[in-house]
């Protein structure tokens, strides 16, 4: 069977996992500038601001294609009309994602070519895998006598998947988002290897070059990143799934 | 109001297929209560979604106040029906007063008529709004839960209402009170209701007829005194149970049974064992046995004799089912 991530991740309304994490930021600064390193990573200030938006264009335009193409082929897979296929579908996206990014990554670039398309590409494909794989779960698990309730009612079936389905999978969609933008961020530096720039560029070149500021100065926006992206979508889980059945709200 | 007519519905299958509701036909009047009763797996629960089309049936027909169902569209038919179902089916995204307004937001009521009317619903059901309205259904308890669901059924108000063993999940007390709070409502509202059920204490208690199945087929159809009093087979009598007489007790009205006096004998004679006329004759029967009398005076509220009742008058009473003596059943 699949494993669906749910209800794993620290609570966003609780603030200590961020505090500690500002706290061994601080630690981690006291370091760098103790040690001279800080000003060997200034030096690097105008590549970070122009790859940092590079990158953030690469995670930001698969992110936002995975999201929005992983659940609805997730909830195309959980229609009744879909029963014969879904599970077959599903296996294969497992099979799918246990394929490590970079070897994605290297089948893009024999599939596009090299730049920045191939990584998006390949960013996409790896980031869709949860999101799809928890929609679709998340829709299954609504009981049965809920939408047997609607229908009863006299609900449309778009009304149904509107108003009762979708909530109520709306929190392990969400979790699902926040692994797969995970992976997305965590992969996004990789796309140097191929052509797509961001980040990477500063990260591989000075390990290349043994340039610690260099490696660095790659390294800390790439991580920041990463805290920034799961706590904006720790947030957005935590406010926009509704009270009744969000475990993170409940007494 | 409502009328089967051959109502039947066959599962395809390897075998070609028994049917589950085998050409079932019965009526049930505007403002009356019928239970479905049997065993699981009788086909009560499949004729009851035959009616709202959750199971299309596989030929006979449905008419709603003379309209044959078959001819309205699925999704606009069950708005016009109440559907309350055992496992309540109230939906946790939402709130009370999202819950109950489903269906009015379905009929496009505006936002203040769908708050108005969850409230005057939830304080019928013996729930304070203010309390109530904002709550989410993992706040509430099983009982409230299952008054929420009937509530939600009867918002915008429905002539119908289809109760799939709605107080199934609510324990035994709690039962009984829901129970008698939902026929003290459905003496007002008198909606034409469909319940199935596989308790026959609770079918005696409820309906106003029971249509009792086995195997998919209507084995009787009756007034709860004329199905205990009369089983039409051994398959009803086995169901009703061997102590049906005792369950009859609780349907008949002790003003069926009384002799009337005159205004002469204002007050009973002292140490008398006196009862109400809306008693039922469980308690008749109860002071018969505990005191070791033959005879009881009625009195009405103001303690003033209204009538006589005696164990010969019971019998008699008993002995007369099905010549119409039915007409008049007690209420709790």
């Amino acid at each position: 069977m699949t494993t669906v991530a749910g209800g794993r991740q620290a609570s966003p309304h609780s603030m200590l996992p961020y505090a500690v994490l500002a706290g061994i930021a601080l630690a981690i600064v006291w370091v760098l500038v103790a040690s001279g390193l800080w000003t060997d990573i200034l030096r690097y200030r105008k590549d970070v601001i122009y790859l940092t938006k590079q990158h953030l264009v690469l995670v930001a335009a698969s992110g936002s294609a995975a999201i929005v193409t992983g659940v609805a082929l997730g909830i195309w897979l959980s229609r009744p009309a879909m029963a014969r296929y879904a599970e077959a579908t599903i296996q294969a996206v497992n099979m799918a994602t246990s394929i490590p990014t970079l070897g994605k990554l290297a089948l893009m670039m024999t599939l596009l070519g090299i730049g920045p398309l191939p990584a998006i590409v390949g960013l996409w494909i790896a980031t869709l895998l949860p999101i799809v794989r928890n929609t679709y779960e998340g829709l299954r698990a609504v009981p049965g006598h809920l939408v047997d309730a609607a229908q009863g009612m006299g609900m449309s079936p778009r009304a149904i998947l509107r108003r009762v389905e979708l909530p109520n999978a709306l929190f392990v969609i969400f979790a699902g988002i926040r692994t797969a933008m995970a992976v997305n961020v965590g992969t996004a530096p990789i796309a140097f290897l191929i052509g797509g720039g961001g980040l990477g560029e500063l990260i591989f070149t000075g390990i290349d070059l043994q340039e610690y500021g260099m490696m660095l100065a790659g390294a800390i926006p790439t991580a920041l990143l990463a805290v920034a992206v799961d706590f904006l979508f720790g947030q957005a889980q935590y406010w926009l799934v509704p009270r009744g059945v969000n475990p993170l709200r409940n007494i | 109001m409502i009328r089967l007519e051959a109502l039947t519905k066959i599962y395809p299958s390897a075998h070609g297929g028994a049917a589950s509701v085998d050409r079932v036909s019965f009526e049930v009047g505007a403002g009356e209560t019928c239970v479905l009763l049997g065993p699981s797996g009788c086909g009560k629960t499949t004729t009851l979604r035959m009616i709202n089309r959750l199971v299309a049936p596989t030929s006979g027909k449905v008419f709603i106040n003379g309209r044959d169902t078959s001819a309205a569209d699925p999704v606009e038919l069950r708005r016009t029906i109440g559907y309350v179902i055992q496992q309540i089916g109230l939906f946790p995204n939402m709130t009370v007063a999202e819950n109950i307004g489903v269906v009015p937001r379905l009929l496009n009521w505006d936002r203040a008529r769908m708050r108005h009317r969850a409230e005057e619903l939830l304080a019928m059901l013996a729930l304070e709004p203010a309390e109530f309205l904002d709550r989410y259904p993992n706040e509430l308890s099983g009982g409230q839960a299952q008054r929420v669901g009937v509530a939600r059924a009867l918002a915008a108000d429905p002539p119908v209402l289809l109760m799939d063993e709605p107080f199934g999940a609510v324990d035994p007390v709690n039962r009984e009170v829901i129970q008698d709070e939902f026929l003290r409502m459905q003496k007002a509202l008198r909606k034409t209701v469909l319940f199935v059920s596989h308790d026959i204490d609770e079918a005696v208690k409820m309906a106003d007829r029971i249509a009792i199945f086995r195997a998919g087929r209507l084995e009787q159809y009756a007034a709860p005194d004329e199905l205990l009093g009369r089983p039409a087979n051994d398959f009803v009598a086995g169901f009703v149970g061997s102590d049906r007489t005792l369950k009859r007790l609780r349907r008949i009205a002790v003003d069926e049974v009384m002799r009337a006096v005159g205004p002469a004998e204002a007050t009973p004679p002292v140490g008398a064992h006196t009862i109400g006329p809306n008693d039922d004759l469980r308690r008749v029967a109860t002071l018969f046995l505990e005191h070791g009398v033959d005879t009881l005076h009625c009195v009405d509220a103001e303690g003033r004799v209204v009538g006589v009742v005696t164990r010969a008058a019971v019998a008699s009473r008993l002995a007369a089912t099905g010549d119409g003596a039915a007409a008049r059943t007690a209420r709790p």
